[in-house]
């Protein structure tokens, strides 16, 4: 499949890479071109400056043949907007997004965005590792 | 009314201080703590420091009552998302955003916000109004569709000048809703012939306002 990612970071360099060594195509895009050396003299996909909240950069990306989408920059408003863009006005089939606040993350999830807060993995993560007992046992 | 305006900018502080002055209650939210103090000085207790693009920040402003929420930062994502989460989460009446990149206004729209300010925009249709013979000035665009409200200037070079409706060879989609000649508005019929001077407020498609546009023009 083709897949469309947005921010390259430490994730999304890493899930770029998995991607592409899986047999899969991959545009990262970013807004800052020295981010694109995480990615690796071997990576194999495309790479484009620029940032997805424009829909005409989307375009350029791809977007209108793209399978998936992944926002995964740092900022959770830059990722629920152009998550929604790809979703909404180009009708990408599966978008993921990273969301950090918990409370946004609830309400994008409930408007029918696929959210993953990293916030919530880890806590959840760290409290059974420091009580042995499930995350359910500490609800927030 | 109750309302709450996300950014103590310059368009914030301003926009608050006039909706008190109108006697609404009114809470911004500010992040920078100067900011912040700098309103609170001019303004008295109206300020709340936060991010108001955390939901956490605004349950503590109240959003669940607010018969507003109007987002004026500098930047396009946060104003989005922040409005939804006011709606969506908290139940705000009515949200207004303000829009940095003219390109995002139709997608707010498309995503639930229910109205959208752009200085771009509006900069755009005075200039127009401004430029000699580019006399149809976009009014206003019915909300969710690509009907927009026209008004136009007929003058003595205008194709239309002299011509009875009827014989003017308007683009599909398009009607000529009202003529005002004199300070008077009436409603035209086919027979009514158009002068010089009038004022014409037409309803079209986006996509036929450039054929429109060239009824109004010099070229005869």
């Amino acid at each position: 499949m083709f897949v469309i990612i947005m921010g390259c970071g430490r994730v999304g360099a890493r899930v770029a890479q998995m991607l592409t060594n899986a047999g899969h195509e991959v545009t990262v895009m970013d807004v800052q071109s020295g981010a694109f050396k995480r990615l690796g003299a071997e990576f194999k996909g495309s790479t484009i400056l620029g940032d997805a909240t424009d829909q005409e950069v989307l375009k350029r990306a791809g977007i209108e043949r793209a399978d998936a989408f992944l926002a995964a920059t740092q900022g959770d408003n830059r990722n629920i907007m152009s998550s929604q863009i790809a979703k909404h006005v180009f009708g990408v089939k599966t978008v993921v997004t990273r969301i950090y606040d918990p409370l946004r993350s609830d309400t994008f999830a409930a408007l029918g965005l696929h959210a993953i807060s990293p916030t919530i993995i880890g806590a959840n993560a760290f409290y059974e590792e420091l009580t042995g007992d499930p995350a359910s046992t500490g609800k927030v | 009314m109750y309302a709450i305006v996300a950014g103590g900018g310059k368009v914030g502080f301003f926009l608050a201080r006039e909706l008190i002055d109108q006697g609404h209650e009114v809470l911004i939210i500010e992040n920078n703590p100067e900011r912040a103090e700098f309103i609170a000085n001019e303004l008295g207790n109206v300020v709340l420091r936060g991010n108001a693009d955390e939901a956490s920040t605004l349950a503590e402003a109240g959003a669940e009552r607010a018969d507003v929420v109007i987002a004026v930062t500098g930047d396009d994502p946060r104003n989005l998302v922040l409005l939804q989460v006011a709606k969506r989460r908290f139940g705000a009446r009515r949200t207004v955003a303000r829009i940095n990149d003219p390109r995002n206004e139709g997608l707010f729209r498309m995503l639930g916000i229910d109205a959208t300010v752009n200085a771009t925009q509006v900069m755009l249709s005075v200039l127009e109004q401004e430029i000699p013979h580019a006399n149809l000035v976009p009014l206003l665009r019915l909300r969710n569709t690509d009907v927009e409200v026209v008004e136009a200037i007929v003058d003595a070079r205008s194709a239309v000048t002299g011509s009875s409706l009827r014989d003017v060879d308007l683009p599909p989609e398009s009607t000529i809703a009202v003529v005002i000649r004199n300070g008077a508005a009436f409603f035209p019929n086919g027979a009514t012939v158009l002068e010089s001077g009038d004022e014409v407020v037409a309803l079209t498609r986006g996509m036929h306002e450039p054929r429109l546009r060239s009824l109004f023009f010099s070229e005869r």
